[in-house]
């Protein structure tokens, strides 16, 4: 699976690190981004629970 | 300076005053004063969908029942009282006006508008009016660097730093009354928390707390009252003047020095505008967080199964967090109108306010399932508690991390508690909801 943010669309509510530090970091200015190529079998569940609590839908799965 | 304090003064009452195009729909000469609830002009609401009002005392202990009942009918109610506003209740709505900022300005986020006809200093012109309490209340281009002024200081990394001295805070204030076996979860407790972290981050006295807290809710819970809100005002202007003054003689590393010396494009940021982000800073940080933690006690003393689930798993903690915020969202901000546009049906004209009730959005059922019941481990919950767009809540990291943390402590020292039934509990509302009281007896 392959996950992403898109900086347009990212307000900063970081919701997505809060629910999987493992796969995304945030900035000083709240933008979030992906920090993983691919997301590990293990994390997959984290990554859609991300995409599901995006209050802006910045969050999207690439490719499964 | 004189000067300044008085063009900051007039462009405060202004803030909190409306329209772009000054009119007023309703006579203010009758005022009176309920359980500390400033009473509208007009009386009870008969017809909420024409006629609504957010300070009416039905919508002050129940809104919910009242937005389940319009939604569905009437799902951008109107008013005349105060101001013409009109109030998106549903969550497709409120946020496609949050991102639309070019039809939707901040210049003027305040819900309770005041008297411009009363105000004697309404047709002041000066420089300081136009700046208003950036970011909160601007737009883009001044929206843009203020709000990446203040970001860093609220975010995650900075929010972690701020921990140990809000869990101490806790531990202290319980200290103070778990023995008792009762306590006014509010006043006592709640409203003690966010006011001294927010003054400790501001590098101001916290031993001011109490004086903090009456000007935010003279400013905002009880701005029907046009002396009470001036008195807010200017209690908060004529302090933070003084603190900038100190501040210029002798800096220090805290946010209001930081405001001082910054410079962009290579200048130093107008006074007006850093005694605006200052005053922000204060009032963003202080009643709203208070409310969401009073609320979100209110609710596990009233709901033993999640209170007693909530001890048992403390792991569902940062879930349990973001669904009380979605469920008991203390906030509404106002939009004005720019230019008049049918939005939805709905004959919006230049100077009208939106209301965005972020607390109805997050319980339209067409966005959460079973929107009316709080579950803990909600799986999707793209909740607007901090607002939607350019504007969400720049203090999010921080309001979160002291709701969860005052739950925490709250929950390790008395796990068990219930509302006591002799007392009343008394709501605000308007711009933002939450317990003023709300006494509760420990098990």
């Amino acid at each position: 699976m392959r996950i992403r943010v898109d900086p347009d669309r990212c307000q900063g509510h970081a919701r997505c690190y809060g629910l999987a530090p493992e796969l995304f970091e945030v900035d000083d200015y709240g933008q979030s981004t992906v920090i993983v190529d691919e997301v590990p079998t293990d994390l997959e569940e984290k990554a859609r629970l991300a995409v599901a609590n995006c209050p802006e839908f910045a969050v999207e799965i690439v490719s499964e | 300076m004189l000067t300044t304090l008085r063009n900051s003064l007039v462009w405060f009452r202004r803030q909190s005053e409306d329209g772009l195009d000054g009119t007023h729909a309703e006579p203010s000469s009758v005022r009176s004063t309920v359980k500390g609830v400033p009473m509208t002009p007009t009386g009870p609401v008969t017809d909420w969908a024409t006629d609504f009002d957010v300070m009416d005392p039905h919508y002050l202990s129940d809104p919910f029942s009242i937005w389940d009942v319009l939604r569905p009918t009437c799902p951008i109610p109107h008013t005349n009282r105060r101001k013409s506003s009109w109030m998106p209740l549903r969550y497709d709505d409120v946020t496609a006006i949050a991102h639309d900022v070019e039809h939707f300005s901040s210049l003027k986020v305040a819900v309770i508008p005041g008297d411009e006809d009363q105000d004697p200093n309404a047709n002041f012109d000066g420089p300081n009016l136009e700046y208003g309490l950036p970011p909160i209340s601007s737009d883009p281009p001044l929206h843009t660097w203020t709000r990446r002024l203040l970001l860093p200081w609220f975010s995650h990394k900075r929010v972690e730093t701020y921990v140990p001295l809000t869990r101490d805070l806790c531990r202290t204030l319980l200290d103070g009354f778990a023995d008792k076996g009762c306590a006014d979860a509010a006043a006592d407790y709640a409203q003690q928390i966010p006011v001294r972290v927010i003054a400790h981050i501001l590098g101001v006295p916290a031993e001011l707390a109490d004086t903090f807290t009456g000007w935010v809710r003279d400013v905002l819970e009880f701005a029907d009252d046009a002396e009470r809100r001036q008195h807010g005002a200017e209690g908060l202007l004529n302090f933070f003047l003084k603190q900038l003054e100190e501040r210029r003689q002798r800096p220090g590393d805290d946010l209001l020095s930081e405001l001082l010396r910054t410079e962009v494009d290579g200048h130093r940021i107008d006074d007006g505008i850093v005694l605006g982000m200052a005053a922000l800073v204060l009032i963003a940080g202080v009643d709203t967080t208070w409310s969401a933690i009073g609320s979100s006690l209110w609710h596990l003393a009233t709901h033993p199964d999640d209170r007693r689930r909530l001890v048992r798993e403390p792991e569902l903690m940062p879930g349990a967090v973001e669904e009380l915020l979605r469920a008991y969202s203390p906030v509404t901000m106002a939009r004005v109108v720019t230019e008049d546009i049918d939005y939805a049906g709905c004959p919006m004209k230049k100077g009208d306010k939106v209301l965005m009730n972020f607390p109805a959005a997050n319980r339209d059922p067409a966005a959460f399932d079973h929107p009316e019941l709080v579950q803990l481990d909600r799986a999707q919950n793209r909740h607007v508690a901090f607002g939607s767009g350019i504007h969400r809540c720049a203090g999010s990291n921080l309001a979160r991390m002291e709701l969860q943390v005052a739950l925490e402590e709250w929950l390790g020292r008395i796990p068990e508690f219930s509302v006591a039934e002799d007392r009343e509990i008394t709501w605000a509302g308007g711009q933002v909801r939450g317990p003023r009281s709300l006494s509760v007896v420990f098990a």
